[in-house]
Order: C-alpha cells, then sequence, then structure tokens
C-alpha cells in the first residue's frame, strides 16, 4: 500500500493541536498537579504548604484503615466484575436463542437497553430504600433486618447489587450482539459435530466470544473501581462513619471533607498507575492473542 | 453407507413461506444425488431437513429405515460441508478436523491417525497447526472436506461448497471430491445451482424449481429428454431451443415447413430441440437467420431467428458459417414436444 504523507512538518501538528491541548488541560496538567501536591503536607485552612518528599505515600503504606479500604475494593470490584460479566452473559445467551433471525425485536430490545442504564441505577436505589424499597422489605420478610447505611455489611450487598444492577444492560448488549455476530454457520457447524448443548457453548461459542469477553472484563473493572463512585455516594452520603467505601470515594472523602490534599493526592496517583497498568495489560493482551478472522 | 428416504416431505417457514411443497425421492447406497434448481427454490432447505438444522413440517425421512423427523442432527450420522466452510476460526485445521471425534468419544490415537490419513488424502500435512483465517479459499475448502470424512458417516451433505472458489479451483475440486466419494462409497447429496456441476459429478441429478422437483434422473436422461420446459431450459449451455410450432396431421410444422413427420395429436405445441441437434447445410428444410456468431475456440455458435423465434446453433469449429439467410435441418430423434401451456413434455 502507498503511504500519503504530510509535505509540510507544521500541518499534522497543527491538526493535532485541539486534541493535545484537550489531553494537556483535562489530563496532564491536573496529573501531574496530583504528583506534585502528593509530596507536599496542606495546611488544612489553606496556609501553604510543606514539602514533605514520600511521607504521604508511606503513611497510606502504614495506614490501617486505608489498607481494608484497598481490600474491600479489590473484594467490591471481583464481585461486581463477575456479577455483571456472568449474569449478563447468562440472559445474553438465552435472549439469543429466542431472537435468532428475528431482527426487528432484536433492535427494539437493543434500544430498550441502552436507554435503561442510568434508570436502572436510579431504580436499584429505590430498591434499596429504607422505609419502603422492596428490597429492603423482601429482606425483613426473611428476618434479615436490613440497614442500609448503618450496617457494613447490609450497605455492602447493597453497592454490589446496585452497581450490578446497573452495569447488566450494558454487558448485555455487547455480549448479544457478540453472539449475533457468531455466523450461523458455524453454530450449525457445531450442532453436528457435539451433541451436547453445553458442550458446543464452552468449545465454540464461549472462545468466539473471547474478543468482546476481555474488553467487557477492562470495562468492567475499570467501572467498578471508578464509576460505582455515584453509586458508593448515595448509599453512604459522605458519612463515612462505619460504612464500606472504595478507594476511589476515600480520595473524595480524604480531600473535600478531611481537607487533606497532599493523601488524598498520592492516592489518586496510586489509582492512576493502577489505571496505567491495566491499560498496558490490556492492549498487550489484545495485540497478542484474542482476535480471529 | 446409508439409504435415504423422503416421503412428502414439507417445509412451511414460520413466517408461512411454503419452501418446499411435499417432495419424494429414495437415495439408494453410495449413490451421488445432486439437487439443482434456481435460487430460492428450495434446495437448502431440503437438505438442513435432511441434516435436521431445519424442522420437517410434514413427511417423513428415514437414513437406513429410521425415522430422523425428531433426530439430534449430532446423532443422524451424517456430515455437513458449508458453503462458507463454517470452520472453527478459533481452533487449528487439527482440531477442527478432530472436534466431531472427540465429541464421540474416539479414543486419542485413533482421532490422531484418522487426522493424518484425511490430511494426506487432502493435501493438509503443512497447515494443521495453522488457524483457518491463515488459508486460502481452497485450503479452506479441504479442511471442511476433512472434517467430513474423518467422521465416516453415513452420508455426506453438500450445500454449494465449491461457490466461493474461482473457476480453475472449482473444476479441480469439483473432479477431487467426486473422486473422494467414489473411493469413500458414502452417499452423498450435493446442492449446487452451478448445471455443469450437476451434470458432471451427479448418479442422479434432481431439478427443483419454486419448491418442487421438477425432474428426477440421470444427467444424460435430464439433458436429453427433459420433462418440462423448465427443465430444458435451465440444464444445458446454450440451453434448449423452445420453438412454437404447430402439429397438424401426424406433423410437425414450423412456419409451414415440415420438421418431424409421424407425430400424433394436434394444435399448438413446443418444439424443444438442443443446440448441437441442428445440421447447417444447403438441403435443410427449414430457413434460418444468423444474427451472431460466437467463436469458443473448440465450437461456434449460431445465434440467429428462426420463423422470427430466437434460436441458437451449435457448430463445429470446421463448419463455415456467415451471417445471413442458411438452412437448417433438425435431428429428428433429437426433439421434445411440449405442452405449449403446461411447459410438460408431451
Ligand atoms: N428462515 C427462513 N424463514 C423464511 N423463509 C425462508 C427461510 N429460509 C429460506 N426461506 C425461503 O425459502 C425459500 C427457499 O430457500 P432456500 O434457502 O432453500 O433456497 P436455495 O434453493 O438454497 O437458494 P440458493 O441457491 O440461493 O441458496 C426461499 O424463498 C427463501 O426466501
Ligand atoms: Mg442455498
Amino acid at each position: 500500500m502507498k503511504r500519503a504523507g504530510f509535505t509540510a512538518r507544521w500541518l499534522p501538528i497543527l491538526l493535532l493541536m485541539p486534541q493535545l491541548v484537550i489531553i494537556a488541560v483535562f489530563f496532564y496538567w491536573p496529573a501531574a498537579h496530583a504528583v506534585q501536591s502528593s509530596f507536599f503536607l496542606q495546611d488544612p485552612f489553606g496556609f501553604g504548604s510543606t514539602f514533605v518528599g514520600l511521607d504521604n505515600y508511606k503513611d497510606l503504606a502504614g495506614n490501617g484503615e486505608y489498607l481494608s479500604i484497598a481490600w474491600f475494593t479489590v473484594i467490591f470490584t471481583v464481585l461486581v466484575t463477575f456479577l455483571s460479566l456472568s449474569i449478563a452473559l447468562l440472559l445474553a445467551v438465552k435472549a439469543d436463542n429466542v431472537l435468532r433471525g428475528a431482527k426487528t425485536y432484536r433492535t427494539l430490545l437493543m434500544w430498550v437497553y441502552a436507554v435503561a442504564p442510568p434508570v436502572a441505577g436510579f431504580i436499584g436505589l429505590i430498591m434499596f430504600h429504607q422505609s419502603w424499597g422492596p428490597l429492603t422489605e423482601l429482606a425483613r420478610s426473611i428476618g434479615w433486618d436490613f440497614k442500609l447505611g448503618v450496617n457494613f455489611n447490609d450497605t455492602a450487598t447493597a453497592m454490589v447489587i446496585v452497581s450490578v444492577w446497573k452495569q447488566v444492560p450494558v454487558n448485555f448488549i455487547f455480549f448479544l450482539s457478540g453472539l449475533q455476530s457468531i455466523p450461523k454457520s458455524v453454530r450449525e457447524a457445531a450442532l453436528i459435530d457435539n451433541r451436547s448443548a453445553s458442550g458446543r457453548f464452552w468449545d465454540v461459542t464461549f472462545p468466539l466470544l473471547a474478543p468482546t469477553g476481555f474488553f467487557l472484563l477492562i470495562t468492567n473493572i475499570t467501572y467498578s473501581l471508578f464509576d460505582t463512585f455515584g453509586v458508593i455516594d448515595t448509599m453512604v452520603k459522605g458519612e463515612p462513619g462505619n460504612n464500606p467505601m472504595t478507594l476511589v470515594y476515600k480520595v473524595y472523602v480524604d480531600g473535600f471533607r478531611g481537607n487533606d490534599l497532599g493523601g488524598s493526592s498520592a492516592q489518586s496517583v496510586v489509582l492512576m498507575v493502577l489505571v496505567l497498568a491495566l491499560t498496558v495489560f490490556q492492549f498487550r493482551l489484545v495485540e497478542r492473542r484474542i482476535h480471529y478472522t | 453407507m446409508a439409504q435415504v428416504s423422503l416421503k412428502n416431505i414439507r417445509k412451511v417457514y414460520p413466517n408461512g413461506a411454503e419452501a418446499l411443497t411435499p417432495s419424494s425421492f429414495d437415495i439408494g447406497d453410495g449413490e451421488f444425488v445432486v439437487l439443482v434448481g434456481p435460487s430460492g427454490c428450495g434446495k437448502s432447505t431440503l437438505l438442513r431437513m435432511v441434516a435436521g438444522l431445519e424442522e420437517i413440517t410434514e413427511g417423513e425421512l428415514t437414513i437406513n429405515g429410521r425415522v430422523m423427523n425428531d433426530v439430534d442432527p449430532a446423532d443422524r450420522d451424517i456430515a455437513m460441508v458449508f458453503q462458507n466452510y463454517a470452520l472453527y476460526p478459533h481452533m487449528s485445521v487439527r482440531k477442527n478436523i478432530a472436534y466431531g471425534l472427540k465429541n464421540r468419544k474416539t479414543p486419542k490415537d485413533v482421532i490422531e491417525r484418522k487426522v493424518a490419513e484425511a490430511a494426506a488424502m487432502l493435501n493438509l500435512n503443512e497447515y494443521l497447526d495453522r488457524k483457518p483465517s491463515q488459508l486460502s479459499g481452497g485450503q479452506r475448502q479441504r479442511v471442511a472436506m476433512g472434517r467430513a470424512i474423518v467422521r465416516d458417516p453415513a452420508l455426506f451433505l453438500f450445500d454449494e461448497p465449491l461457490s466461493n472458489l474461482d473457476a480453475k479451483l472449482r473444476n479441480q475440486m469439483r473432479i477431487e471430491i467426486k473422486a473422494l466419494q467414489r473411493r469413500l462409497g458414502v452417499t452423498s447429496i450435493y446442492v449446487t445451482h452451478d448445471q455443469v456441476e450437476a451434470m458432471t459429478m451427479a448418479d442422479r441429478i434432481i431439478v427443483m424449481n419454486a419448491g418442487r422437483i421438477e425432474q428426477i434422473g440421470t444427467p444424460a436422461e435430464i439433458y436429453h429428454r427433459p420433462a418440462s420446459t423448465f427443465v430444458a431450459s435451465f440444464m444445458g449451455a446454450p440451453p434448449m431451443n423452445l420453438i412454437s410450432a404447430r402439429l397438424d396431421g401426424g406433423r410437425v410444422m414450423i412456419n409451414g415447413d415440415t420438421v418431424l413427420a409421424a407425430a400424433e395429436g394436434s394444435g399448438a405445441v413446443t418444439l424443444g430441440i438442443r443446440p448441437e441437434d441442428v445440421v447447417l447445410g444447403a438441403e435443410g428444410s427449414i430457413s434460418f437467420h444468423v444474427d451472431i456468431i460466437e467463436e469458443l475456440g473448440a465450437h461456434r455458435l449460431l445465434h440467429g431467428r428462426l420463423a422470427d423465434q430466437e434460436f441458437t446453433i451449435h457448430v463445429g469449429k470446421d463448419v463455415e458459417a456467415a451471417p445471413g439467410e442458411t438452412r437448417i435441418a433438425l435431428k429428428s430423434d433429437a426433439i421434445t414436444l411440449f405442452h405449449p401451456e403446461t411447459g410438460k413434455a408431451l
């Protein structure tokens, strides 16, 4: 293939400029700022700051509360990711069996699901309303005195359920379109080659869904880590108390409630490194395997 | 090896479309049957019902005397080769070929031996560890064949397996598939819309049109004694000439010229004659106007008009021909007469 090139050096730079400016203003600048302030101890009342080197990071490593929040974040992320993916996959497989060939029906269903996530998140919260939420009442009816925002485990359960509830529709759409893009004849060949439906699923369907699944795995981990902020905020309502929270929420609580800008910056730098690692991992693997055709 | 029997098999799709009107035929042990017909006539539908990929609306399908209507595709002892090959994209060639055997709990060493045999037979040895995406169309086709062969099925089903290949490869694979089927002696049903494939490969041809079987017969029967004008014009390139004629007093007349004596009945008929069954020469009894000469190397096609109707003649390369008026004669034993309205052979 012939490569088209720019004759003037400045033209490509000029064309990239708007994008570069946006990245610089909204990402590199705040990131650099966070890195910088993570080396300082900020006066809580805004009177200057003192350079403390790596002290903020050392504090984090030795802070029992921070470590237990980190541990909770890991469990929370694994649970939300696993449940969101597996429930969505199960639903998508069931829907796919019904929808094979019925195109208009399929498009309609997709629309509904595409509109759903924000609404679903809201409904999820209503479900757990302390006094009249149906799920709260259901828990009470089986003798589980569900105390959202008071009992650690109850709140954690509700957080996981609402986060999963919110993410399932998104995953569902991706899985469903992944399933529908598997050629009909490949499934039919498997039908002749293998009597067992579950065998066909694990040998043929699941591996062919792997590109979709891997993409979703990364997005779901990112979602659990960062985008569940809203859910947690609604449940914890800025009152940490005895409540569970994730690392991202802890950054907010320390920085904006506790006015510990240095410590909170160090935490966000840790999170940035985590995201970076995830991204590198994703690109490596995507490049290496998992694409066919 | 298998005998296949279809009794009044009918297919109505859920949307109400009748893709196959009740149809019956039997296929003998080791026979190679080709289903041919224009696009949308129901060939794939019929084949897929035999495979178990499509439900049979009415009728009874038996393989070796066993009713198969409700048997799982995996239990019908069949192997199918699809038009787009339908290889498993994430599996190596070796795994693609072995997958069916593995699921039948075949011992490992037997699988290995069979895969090796099939690979040798199909010249796939160097590609066994590649993914299908790293193969050419012809190689993928071979893998699909390999996958079918290793299962030692009672019945091979092919749905236009060659239509994605270029002309040269198609000719080559056509011969290979036929030779392979002869060697293995496996009963086969082969769907195509290419009449050359049908003529060259089939022991028997089933010509279909609009969800109906038009004719079942050997390639020679189909070619020389078509049961209807549809079959006459579908099989053969160029197709059979079909000319309106009159039957009068035991003679068939075109424009007042007698072309055939000793035919019974009277009234309008459609006369069919293959282009190669026409003799060009001054002593011919019919006048023919040549418009265009198509030079095909080994022979020529003369397109023109006979009694104001389109007509084509096939002549050898050494026959002199020029555009303009000439005279022809029809070989009387090669003439088929059809009913002018129903198109059925008389
Ligand atoms: N799933 C389906 N639902 C409804 N109608 C169908 C379905 N599949 C096929 N048909 C219809 O049934 C008829 C026969 O289709 P079929 O696929 O058997 O044709 P075919 O002879 O194989 O044609 P081609 O040579 O183009 O493959 C067509 O009119 C088609 O539109
Ligand atoms: Mg077809």
